[in-house]
Parts: structure tokens; C-alpha cells; sequence
């Protein structure tokens, strides 16, 4: 298929109903750090975009919302295909991004660029959907924090060298911070900032 | 025995069908068309329009007909459909200008370019009731001359050719309209946002805060520049057609105030400028906004803020007449929940009070158990 | 199966859930903000809504946001299913989006309340959707939103404090009865709408997700499952609920929130659970309180 009409196939077939069911995934996830979610509506984005990544971007973005997107995706059709389906405009600007969307191997070396918000409106911050191997085979992570009961366990393969650290930068910063969708082609999970993520030993 | 009450949805179903049968009334007189509302009660409809933020004379008529007139009503019903409506982009700005002026009068000079238009103006009636209404007697068709053609000068850029009133605010280029039915509220705010805020609110709440800086709270020593009525063009840009294209014409009333200024620290003595900008035929509405705009740059052009109508939280955060209404009204709903919480409350506090008394009257008496 | 909701008789129709869909886009998002950062009021661009303002708009924006064609709806005022209110957002929601209903707060998937969290502890997977008049717990402390805020981004609680503490010098105790405020995940202090005081403590460490919204003052405030949530107070005067004398004379439950219903002229009057579907429930199940008892015996 070429690029062009690679852009105007695979978006949601009941857009209404499509995005919210996508949306109370996320929403759930997002109450539920840590909860695997499994995308079933049947979209296909272009590549390099997973399928939870794509049903996000349909799901949250519109007009209203400028989207980054990192250097392999921005040069896939995947620029095409947001912009039919969803409007958004696409910024380079990392800080004017309300979203954001990374590719597998995407090297991270700071959060800071994304807007974190602002003491006063910590909400004007970036959610980042950050696209990895898979969310079942990683050396176990320990998460705590609100929306979870005790502790929780996630194994997530293929996180960015420098995640754990950045994430540990992130928290420092709350009530502002960034947000984060794990994806792993249909499946994803949320850490919302107020998530904390250690290591679990043994 | 005692039973819960219950049957609110048979409740609420008899009273929407009463208020059908009392919207209808007297079934042997014909019911009111929408037509007619929007020939005959056309201030009404134009209300609405500017405060439900709609343009359409059909569903402004229909909704005046729904509410059996009351106004804020209608405008509530015009606003909930409104909101549903997707935004498909945002038009070029008015040229006023170029307007197809149907009234146009200056306070300001006694003649000038383009002329003193009366037009269609309650002004110089005399208010006595007219019978002649009653019987329905032929009216006479108006006069008619030749349209003018070219666009009229506006009295703000007579003045402006001289230097003596602050220039158009400019925006910069790449400066987004704002819209406060699209974007949450945030202060201070930018003059557009709280032009559109004015444009919305309530004509009897912004006619009370412009009334009060003429009386001293706030004042702003205006003079009415210009005030017309008419028709403009809206335009919409199209990116994929490189031009704008017509969408249809709107009438719409401008007001510009003309403010004397003595200067201040921030800005020299000149005439500054209130605006005021309104769908369809409102003289009062203009008017109105254009003084409250002029109050609410107090900040702006670095004078004291002393008044309510400068106070822009004060005077934004009360001018939507659908907000009021419903916070108000509100207080219709139960609230048993919270007043029996405040009932315990009391009634302990009561009892302290009154064993404090006691006390207080008979210290050497021994405290008797509350209860 | 998709419901078919959409009204076309040639001049207005509307989307399912009545709101267009970027404008739940919109809530939505100010929805996954607000739990990320719990107790924060996130500001949006609250929609006119078919009811008036200050009648549950906020609320309703958010239901309208979350709601699907699986979701099964109750929707409380005062804790009962029949207040006309309830009856009326109930049916607006049927008439939009063709939802199931129930009063059953154990089949509800999403229950939207004025004044009153249910008595049945509420599970994982539920969503408690609050409506709020005034989400500000400062705003009868300090009236301007620019100052509050700034409040906030400080974690400047002390004039909270400070009233609260004149409460206690004047009274002896502190005299909010309702919509007592409560810090959340140690950082916010929040507003939990005019709920009684007693029914805080279900707030801390729920198993559900609670979203609140305020229609008129246009903010979505959450607080995710399994959160702190903390009743101020002081050391020497702790927070402590309201407490009943008598159990519920229908259904003869204790430690619930009751309501006082004026029986007749002369002082008659009885105390009844505030919420209807627990009380309906209880008594369903063989409980009798003192009214029904003495009934029983006639």
C-alpha cells in the first residue's frame, strides 16, 4: 500500500463507541497504574505505531492537541494517518506537545523537555505513549502509589536505558510531571506521575 | 404506615405535560408560529441570538416559543444546542466597515462622512400604548432610497488620522482567537476572550455595571463615538482554496465608546477606546459592553481599580445569566442530607449553650446530665 | 449492538451521550489529568448542558464522557434513587444513550451522586461520579480563584487551619458539618462535595475510582482507587463522624446516615436511612426496624 492511502485506511469503524471503550481502558489504567490492557477494536496503523499507541491517538487527539512524534514515526506514514483521523497538528517542540509518541529503542536522555505543567496548572503536561518490546518478559518492577492496592508487579521489556531514573526525576517534580503509557503492540499500561517504580529484588 | 416518597418520575412526567397544556394555552386561539416570532418579536429573537452565542433566527424563535418567552430560559435552551455542534473553523474578522449600515449615529460630531442614520430606533417614540395594534391597521411601507455603496469611515479612524485616540489594539500574527465556550477560563484574560465574555452576558447585569461607572464607581468619562447596525459578510478562510469564501451576511450592532483620558503612568493623555460588539439589533447591549470593556482595561491602562465593574473576576465570573440562573435556582433541589447535618449541629450547640447558661446562673450547683 | 439515539427530524440532532465528540475528547483528557494528579482541579471548558447549571452539569459532563452501551447507570440525589433530580438525569441518559439503569448500588457500574456516597462499600471497577457545586475548599476563605490557585501550587493550607481552629475557640468544636474538607495523597486539599462529614472515611482508600465535576465553575477533580484521603483536623480535636441515636426505624440499621422525616404536627418524627436502595435492600433481607416491628405486632 502507499503512503497516501496507507493514511486514510485503518482508523476506527464506530469512531463514538470505538474511543470509548478505548477510553475507559485507559482511564482504568491510568486509575490502575500498572493494569495490563489489551486493545481488541480492530484498527491498523501504519508502522512503526502499535495498535494500542494508534487506538490511543485516536481515542485523546484532536485539533486541540499537538502531538511529537519521534524521528522513525515521524518519517513512517504515521504523520498522514494522525492528521487524516485525528487533526492534530504535529509539533518538533517537544514542550508544546501534548502528547507523545515514541518508537521501540527510542533513546530517552531527559523528560525535561516535555512540559511538565506548572505549580499552578500541573495538568498543562505531556502524557508520553512510549512504544517497547513487550509488557510480559522484563526483569520485574515493583510499582506503589495511588490506584494501588499494597504493591504491584509489572515486567515490562525493552524500557529505554535511562527509564528508571527519569521516572524517579519525574516524581521529584510533583504535582508536576509527565505521564506515561507503556505500549507493546495491543497492549498497554499506564504510570501516571504519582506512580513509584523500584526494582524488585530477587 | 410511613413510606418513602416515591413516584418522582410520574411527578415529573405530569408537570412537563401541565407546562405543555400551559405553554399552549387557550386552544380556540391559533397557535404562534415561529415566523411570526421572527418577523414580529424580532428583539426577542436577536437576544437570544447574542446570548446563546447562536446565529439562527428559526431556532432562536423556536426556543423563545418553548420557554413561553421567558428569556433566559430560551437562551439556555439555544446554548445546550449550540454546545453539541462541532466548530468547523473560525471566520476572518469582521470588516464592520464595510457594513451594509441600516443605523448609524455619532455623539461625537454633528455631521460627518457617511451621515447620522436613524433607522429603525425606539429613540424619539413617545411611549404611549397604541391602540391601533389592537385592530391590526395596515402599517405603511418605510421609505426607501438609494443603498449607498463603499464602506462608511468609522469616527475611531477619523480620530485616529489625528493621533489623538490609542490605535486598534494589535494582535500579533499568529495570535488564536479565543473562545471561552471551547477553552477553560483562566485570569486575567485576554480583551478578546473577555469581549466574547461581554458579548454573552447578561443585558441587565452589564447595563447595571455600565450605569454604575457613569455614577462614579469607576468612572471612564465616555462619549458615544459611533453606534450602528447592519449587515456584514462572514468569512471563512479555506487553506486548500488559498482565498476566503462568503458564508452569508449577519446583522450584527458595533458600539465604540470614546473615552477622555488624562494618561497615567503606563499610557499618555489621549482618548482611549470600549467596545462593543453584538449579534443582531441590541443598542443597550452595545452600549453596555462597550463601557464595561472600557472599566475592565483599567488594569490595562495603569488606573486604580476601585470599582466592581473594573474588577474583571467580579465582573466575568456573574455576567453569565445561564450560570446564575441555574446556581440560584439550585437551591430548589432537596438539601435534607446537609441540613440534617446542620439540624444535629445546632441542636448540640444549643444544648452547650443553654448548659453554659445554667452554669453561669447557679455556679455552685452541680452539672445535671445533659440528656 | 449500538443504540440508536440520534434524533433527525431536520433541525437538531444530537451525538450518543448528547456531547459531541470533541468535546468528550476534551473532558476525557482533563478526566486522565485529574487522576494522575489526585485532589488537583483540573480546569475545562465546562459545556452548556440540557439541565441548569448547579443542577449536576458537572456530573453529567463527566457521565456523559465515561458512559458506554455495557455501562449500567444509577444515578442518586440525597442518597435516594427517586428524588426528582435523580429521576430526571436518570431518564436524560436513557433518552441519550439508550443506557441500562438500576438502584442496585452492587450492579451500578457507574453511580453519579449529589450529597452522599452509598452505604454499600463500592468495588473495583466502579466509578462514584460526584457532582459538585463549588469545588474551591478555600473559595469561602478567599473568593478569588487567582488567589486560591496560587494557594495550591504553594500547598498553602493555613488558613484552612486557621478557621478551623476559630471553630474550635468559638465552639469547642469544629463546626462543618458537610463538605469537610480532606487533603488527598497528603498534597491537595479537596473539596468532597456537600457530602455530611459522615460519609468521609468511605472516601479513603476505596476500591473504586471517584471523579467529581463542576459544571459552572468548569473544573474535573479525581481520586483514584486506593488514595489517601484524610479529614483535617487537630491533634487535640480529632475528626469524628456524625452519630445517630436511634438505628433506622424501617430497617433497624446502625451506623448509617439518617434522615429526619416530620411525621406529623405535634413533634411526631422519625429517623430512615438516607439511602434508599441499602434500606429497601436490608429490609428485603428479613430486617425490621422499630416502625416496622410495631406494625408487625398490630
Amino acid at each position: 500500500m502507499n503512503l497516501e492511502a496507507e493514511a486514510l485506511t485503518g482508523g476506527f469503524a464506530q469512531p463514538v463507541f470505538n474511543a470509548q471503550d478505548i477510553f475507559r481502558m485507559v482511564m482504568d489504567g491510568m486509575a490502575r497504574p500498572g493494569t495490563l490492557k489489551q486493545v481488541a477494536v480492530d484498527i491498523d496503523p501504519p508502522a512503526p505505531l502499535g495498535r494500542a499507541a494508534g487506538a490511543l491517538a485516536l481515542t485523546l487527539c484532536d485539533q486541540d492537541t499537538p502531538v511529537w512524534l519521534s524521528a522513525g514515526i515521524a518519517r513512517s506514514a504515521v504523520p498522514g494517518w494522525l492528521a487524516f483521523h485525528t487533526g492534530a497538528p504535529q509539533t518538533r517542540e517537544k514542550a508544546e506537545a501534548r502528547f507523545a509518541f515514541g518508537e521501540v529503542g527510542l533513546a530517552l536522555s531527559s523528560f525535561g523537555l516535555f512540559a511538565t505543567g506548572s505549580q499552578e496548572y500541573p495538568d498543562r503536561s505531556a502524557t508520553l505513549v512510549l512504544e517497547i518490546s513487550n509488557l510480559e518478559t522484563g526483569s520485574p518492577l515493583t510499582l506503589t502509589g495511588p490506584g494501588i492496592a499494597g504493591s504491584t508487579v509489572v515486567r515490562p521489556q525493552g524500557l529505554p536505558e535511562s527509564f528508571l531514573r527519569l521516572w524517579a526525576e519525574n516524581r521529584t517534580l510533583f504535582p508536576r510531571g509527565i505521564d506515561v503509557v507503556l505500549a507493546a503492540g495491543s497492549d498497554f499500561l499506564c504510570l501516571p506521575r504519582t506512580t513509584k517504580i523500584t526494582v524488585k529484588e530477587n | 404506615m410511613y413510606v418513602a416518597v416515591k413516584g418522582g418520575e410520574a411527578a415529573i412526567a405530569n408537570a412537563h405535560r401541565l407546562l405543555a397544556d400551559r405553554r399552549r394555552g387557550d386552544r380556540s386561539l391559533p397557535a404562534i408560529t415561529i415566523d411570526q416570532i421572527v418577523a414580529q418579536l424580532a428583539l426577542a429573537v436577536d437576544r437570544v441570538m447574542a446570548e446563546a452565542s447562536l446565529y439562527d433566527r428559526e431556532l432562536a424563535a423556536l426556543a423563545i416559543a418553548q420557554a413561553r418567552g421567558d428569556m433566559i430560559e430560551a437562551i439556555f435552551i439555544l446554548r445546550a444546542y449550540r454546545t453539541t455542534l462541532p466548530r468547523l473553523g473560525t471566520s476572518e474578522p469582521l470588516d464592520t466597515a464595510a457594513m451594509q449600515i441600516e443605523r448609524r449615529i455619532s455623539a461625537t460630531y454633528k455631521d460627518l462622512p457617511g451621515g447620522q442614520l436613524l433607522g429603525p430606533t425606539f429613540d424619539y417614540t413617545h411611549r404611549l400604548l397604541d391602540p391601533a395594534l389592537l385592530a391590526d391597521a395596515p402599517v405603511d411601507e418605510p421609505l426607501r432610497r438609494a443603498a449607498d455603496t463603499g464602506p462608511v469611515t468609522r469616527v475611531s479612524e477619523i480620530l485616529r488620522e489625528e493621533g489623538l485616540i490609542e490605535p486598534d489594539g494589535e494582535l500579533p500574527p499568529d495570535h488564536v482567537t479565543a473562545d471561552l465556550t471551547r477553552e477553560p477560563l483562566d485570569f486575567p484574560m485576554t480583551r478578546d476572550l473577555r469581549l466574547q465574555a461581554l458579548a454573552r452576558g447578561d443585558e441587565g447585569f452589564l447595563l447595571a455595571l455600565g450605569y454604575s461607572t457613569q455614577r462614579g464607581y469607576g468612572r471612564t468619562h465616555p462619549f458615544a463615538g459611533e453606534i450602528r447596525i447592519g449587515e456584514v459578510e462572514v468569512e471563512l478562510d479555506v487553506p486548500e482554496l488559498g482565498f476566503a469564501v462568503s458564508l452569508g451576511r449577519i446583522q450584527v450592532t458595533e458600539c465604540q465608546m470614546v473615552n477622555q483620558f488624562h494618561g497615567s503612568a503606563k499610557a499618555p493623555p489621549q482618548f482611549t477606546r470600549g467596545y462593543g460588539l453584538v449579534f443582531g439589533q441590541s443598542e443597550r447591549k452595545a452600549m453596555a459592553v462597550a463601557l464595561v470593556d472600557r472599566a475592565l482595561r483599567a488594569e490595562e491602562l495603569g488606573e486604580d481599580i476601585v470599582a466592581p465593574a473594573q474588577d474583571e473576576e467580579f465582573v466575568i465570573s456573574h455576567s453569565d445569566n445561564v450560570q446564575a440562573t441555574g446556581f440560584v435556582e439550585h437551591l430548589k433541589l432537596p438539601h435534607y442530607v446537609d441540613f440534617q447535618a446542620e439540624l444535629d449541629l445546632v441542636r448540640r450547640m444549643r444544648r452547650e449553650f443553654e448548659e453554659a447558661r445554667r452554669a453561669s446562673i447557679n455556679p455552685e450547683a452541680p452539672r445535671e446530665a445533659a440528656e | 449492538m449500538i443504540p440508536d439515539v440520534s434524533q433527525d427530524n431536520g433541525l437538531a440532532t444530537y451525538n450518543f451521550a448528547y456531547l459531541d465528540e470533541q468535546t468528550k475528547r476534551m473532558i476525557r483528557r482533563a478526566i486522565l489529568k485529574a487522576i494522575a494528579i489526585p485532589g488537583y482541579q483540573v480546569p475545562f471548558a465546562s459545556r452548556e448542558m440540557p439541565m441548569p447549571y448547579g443542577w449536576g452539569t458537572g456530573g453529567v459532563q463527566v457521565t456523559a464522557a465515561i458512559l458506554g452501551p455495557d455501562d449500567v447507570l444509577k444515578v442518586i440525589d440525597q442518597g435516594a434513587d427517586d428524588t426528582t433530580n435523580a429521576v430526571s438525569i436518570r431518564a436524560f441518559f436513557q433518552k441519550v444513550a439508550n443506557v441500562a439503569v438500576t438502584t442496585r448500588t452492587v450492579d451500578a457500574t457507574i453511580i453519579q451522586t449529589r450529597h452522599r456516597i452509598p452505604e454499600e462499600k463500592l468495588s473495583a471497577g466502579q466509578v462514584l461520579v460526584y457532582q459538585v457545586p463549588i469545588p474551591e475548599p478555600l473559595r469561602f476563605l478567599e473568593p478569588r480563584e487567582t488567589e486560591t490557585r496560587k494557594m495550591h501550587a504553594l500547598e498553602e493550607y493555613g488558613l484552612m487551619h486557621v478557621k478551623l481552629y476559630e471553630d474550635i475557640a468559638r465552639n469547642g468544636h469544629i463546626a462543618t458539618t458537610y463538605a469537610y474538607p480532606v487533603k488527598v495523597h497528603r498534597r491537595y486539599v479537596m473539596d468532597p462535595s456537600p457530602t455530611p462529614k459522615f460519609d468521609n472515611p468511605k472516601m479513603h482508600m476505596s476500591p473504586a475510582l471517584q471523579l467529581f465535576g463542576a459544571g459552572r465553575e468548569k473544573r474535573i477533580y479525581a481520586v483514584p482507587p486506593f488514595t489517601d484521603v484524610v479529614s483535617l483536623d487537630f491533634e487535640d480535636h480529632p475528626f469524628a463522624i456524625q452519630h445517630f441515636d436511634k438505628p433506622c426505624a424501617l430497617c433497624g440499621a446502625d451506623h448509617v446516615y439518617l434522615d429526619e422525616v416530620i411525621l406529623d404536627d405535634k413533634g411526631g418524627r422519625m429517623f430512615v436511612c438516607s439511602d434508599t436502595d441499602y434500606c429497601e435492600d436490608r429490609r428485603a433481607h428479613g430486617h425490621a426496624g422499630e416502625m416496622l416491628a410495631k406494625e408487625a405486632a398490630e
